[in-house]
């Protein structure tokens, strides 16, 4: 009941979507579509479940006094007011006239997008410290890595004059052969290895999403 | 500590401002970067300019605000030739926080569209957008791979319901649109792994003809779908944005950003060249001990 | 200009400067702004999941039943079975009862791997090969530097060989096989390379956005021209010298007391 039902269940209804692949007929997309929609509604219970864990950790923060609790009221605060502003001020739970409301929606256009593009944003600069001190000609490895990526940054670079429609074209064809080539190596191994662990978990080999006993 | 090891270990707060001051210097500097056009944009832009009126196509705004740098102005580009040459839109999203991003998108293309522009030689007559009429916006459903798949059956599989609560058949341009064979094409603005479900569940599934706007990390990766024919077209990063801007000669932020990454790359790529003369120097010191 | 855009834009402005300072240090005005982010984002998430996955796609559905019958009376009452199933997912809080979460996660597991095998297989594995093999086929114009026939295509064919060879072929790479591996980690390196040259490109506009908002919230704020995005940049900068000034002084001091404790 505890591991051979889920094991039983992975094996059936993987098997079950597999063979559904291969049937072009109506009855089978029928149960595709059935599946599809039921999946959606259990994997939402599954992300409420964040939300949750979200509130209890910043509320435990602040009722056990931890280290930088003050931080957590503003947490706290901010998913509130969110969501009171989203059921339109406590007013509509069942149609979705808070997603219209004036200050749900600058909430998000005012707080999330700055701080959000921001803390993004911030990536330009550790980027760039990256590159300076990762970026060492060691050996003819790092000297290929490091003219393809300078190829690409300098590409579309008006200061190289003469130089510069030479660079446009060497780096179309440094996209679109050699790297074209890598990539799909990369593409084909990942797609096997999905492919594989997928067997493995219908063949009830890989079981590590069922946790420990 | 020798001139050359400087060279090697510079704090790195003296990197961020350098290029915090380059591109804020830049910035007030007035000078258009020449954008040249690659094949990959062009056949997205071309597909575009041969939609007819009363056309359709799904738009897949898959990003959240941390990409919208990179993927708003070709979403923008794209949206407002759309209306403007009076082709139908299906807005959808897989992102967690992108109904914002298309919501924002609606607002702005709207308010844009109600004026008179040219583009590209051709007068268009301010006119107001239409919800239902000339777009519907599906709102966001999680799990894409699933929620693509149940796409191409229908549309009502994941949307009973549109973002605003209305009943997906009584929406006008839902009408006789079951999934995406009445769609002329599906352009997936994407941050993140969203892209390569599209091309499985989407393409792979259905067959559908995909194009992908995609943030410049993943720009590289996608060019073996691009080789196989499984996407049409592809524009990578702020360039690809700006390229579109330039196809549709509709110049916004892409464009205006181009001649800051100009120099913000001549930076870096001084601050590499830097840290190499002085590996090498050392290198060569030491080899000489 | 209405009073709102003015303090909407200036909270976003002040915002995003608190973010920036993370950049000198972490600091009380980047923690505000990590935190208020994620309740915000949070709730935000939230409000979605209700009014655009649980209202239409389940209690829509059931909605001519009654709810305090569960709505068993309903006439699609077989949406009860994936809510009973979500539900179970709550379980995994429970030390006892987490085993029953398993039943959700096994059928979710179940069917994302059903889907991905032939699905994955078709589209990353066999079109990508196909399309290899295809170019190879296609000889074209042999010499032309064009990217899609003649020796392009056999560049990427011998290419992705190599890479495929260097990334699963466990035999110990010596004598031949060691050309190919070579081969293979030259390819990928300037595959590698490629990405990180659109990374550092990604990454910098992200930056770039953020000065035009800026721009756009003094032209917003203050006056239109580029009058006030200077004061405001030179302001910026100002403060982060005054700071660094000030770190420094501190640092000195600190450095001539703690011999002496």
């Amino acid at each position: 009941m505890k591991r051979q039902l889920p094991l039983m269940l992975v094996f059936v209804f993987g098997f079950a979507m597999i063979i559904q692949y291969f049937i072009p007929h109506q009855a089978s997309e029928w149960v595709n579509a059935f599946f599809m929609d039921w999946m959606m509604i259990i994997g939402v219970f599954a992300l409420a479940l964040g939300i949750w864990s979200l509130t209890k950790v910043s509320w435990d923060k602040v009722k056990y006094k931890k280290s930088n609790w003050q931080y957590a009221i503003v947490t706290l605060a901010g998913l509130f007011l969110m969501i009171f502003f989203g059921f339109d001020y406590f007013r509509h739970f069942s149609t979705p006239v808070g997603s219209n409301n004036y200050m749900y929606v600058k909430f998000y256009q005012h707080i999330v997008i700055p701080i959000q593009s921001t803390m993004f944003s911030l990536l330009a600069f550790f980027i760039a410290s990256a590159a300076y001190r990762a970026f060492r000609a060691r050996s003819l490895l790092a000297t290929l890595l490091l003219i393809a990526a300078l190829v690409i940054m300098l590409r579309f670079n008006p200061l190289l004059g003469p130089l510069q429609p030479i660079m446009e074209d060497f780096s179309v064809w440094l996209l679109n052969v050699p790297n074209l080539a890598a990539k799909r190596a990369i593409v084909i191994g990942v797609g096997l290895g999905m492919v594989a662990t997928a067997l493995k978990v219908i063949l009830g080999i890989e079981r590590a999403y069922l946790g420990k006993d | 500590m020798n001139i050359f090891d400087r060279m090697m270990s510079l704090d790195r707060r003296w990197v961020f401002l350098s290029l915090a001051i380059v591109c804020v210097v830049t910035y007030l500097w007035d000078f258009s970067v020449p954008i040249t056009i690659s094949n990959e944009v062009k056949s997205i832009y071309d597909r575009f300019d041969s939609l007819q009126e009363g056309d359709m196509i799904y738009m897949s705004v898959d990003y959240d605000p941390n990409a919208l740098a990179e993927l708003h102005p070709t979403t923008y580009a794209l949206a407002e030739m759309c209306f403007r040459k009076k082709v139908k839109i299906i807005f959808g999203t897989l992102s967690n926080l992108g109904q914002g991003m298309v919501d924002q998108v609606i607002r702005d293309i709207a308010d844009s569209v109600s004026h008179d522009a040219t583009y590209n030689g051709v007068f268009y007559k301010g006119r107001e957008i239409v919800n239902g009429v000339d777009y519907v916006f599906l709102g966001y459903k999680p799990y894409p791979a699933m929620v693509i798949q149940a796409m191409g059956l229908d549309f009502r599989v994941p949307f009973p319901t549109d973002f605003y609560g209305t009943i997906l058949d009584s929406i006008p341009i839902m009408k006789g649109t079951k999934n995406f064979d009445q769609c002329k094409m599906v352009i997936d603005m994407a941050a993140g792994n969203v892209a390569e479900m599209w091309i499985t569940y989407g393409h792979g599934n259905y067959g559908v003809p995909l194009a992908l706007a995609v943030t410049g990390v993943m720009g590289a990766d996608m060019y073996p779908y691009l080789g196989s024919g499984q996407i049409f077209g592809l524009a990578a990063g702020l360039l690809g944005s700006a390229q579109i801007e330039k196809l549709c000669n509709n110049p916004g932020r892409a464009m205006d950003g181009m001649r800051i990454q100009l120099f913000a790359h001549i930076l870096i790529i001084f601050f590499i060249v830097m840290g190499n003369v002085g590996f090498l120097a050392t290198r060569n010191r030491n080899k000489m001990r | 200009m209405e009073w709102s855009t003015f303090l909407w834009t200036t909270l976003g402005a002040f915002l995003t400067l608190c973010t920036f300072s993370f950049l000198y240090k972490d600091n009380p005005f980047y923690k505000f702004a990590e935190h208020l982010v994620v309740g915000v984002s949070a709730g935000y998430f939230a409000l979605v999941l209700w009014h655009q996955i649980l209202i239409p796609n389940l209690f829509e559905r059931l909605n001519d039943g009654d709810w305090y019958l569960l709505w068993i009376n309903s006439s699609r009452f077989w949406y009860l079975i994936p809510a009973a199933l979500g539900v179970m997912m709550w379980t995994r809080f429970s030390r006892k009862r987490s085993w029953i979460s398993r039943w959700p996660i096994a059928l979710y597991m179940g069917i994302a791997a059903g889907m991905a095998v032939p699905r994955e297989m078709q589209a990353r594995v066999i079109e990508q090969l196909w399309s290899a093999m295809r170019g190879i086929i296609n000889w074209g114009n042999f010499f032309s530097l064009d990217a899609t026939a003649g020796i392009a295509s056999v560049i990427i064919f011998l290419g992705t060989l190599a890479a495929l060879f260097y990334f699963f072929f466990s035999k110990e790479h010596t004598g031949p096989f060691k050309i190919v591996s070579n081969f293979g980690i030259w390819i990928l390196m300037i595959g590698f390379g490629a990405s990180f040259g659109y990374t550092v490109m990604g990454r910098i506009s992200l930056f770039v956005q953020r000065i035009q908002v800026l721009n756009d919230w003094t032209i917003i704020a203050w006056e239109p021209g580029k009058g006030g995005f200077k004061l405001f940049w030179f302001l910026v900068f100002g403060v982060f010298i005054i700071w660094a000034v000030f770190e420094i002084v501190s640092f000195f001091n600190r450095r001539g007391k703690v011999p002496e404790a």
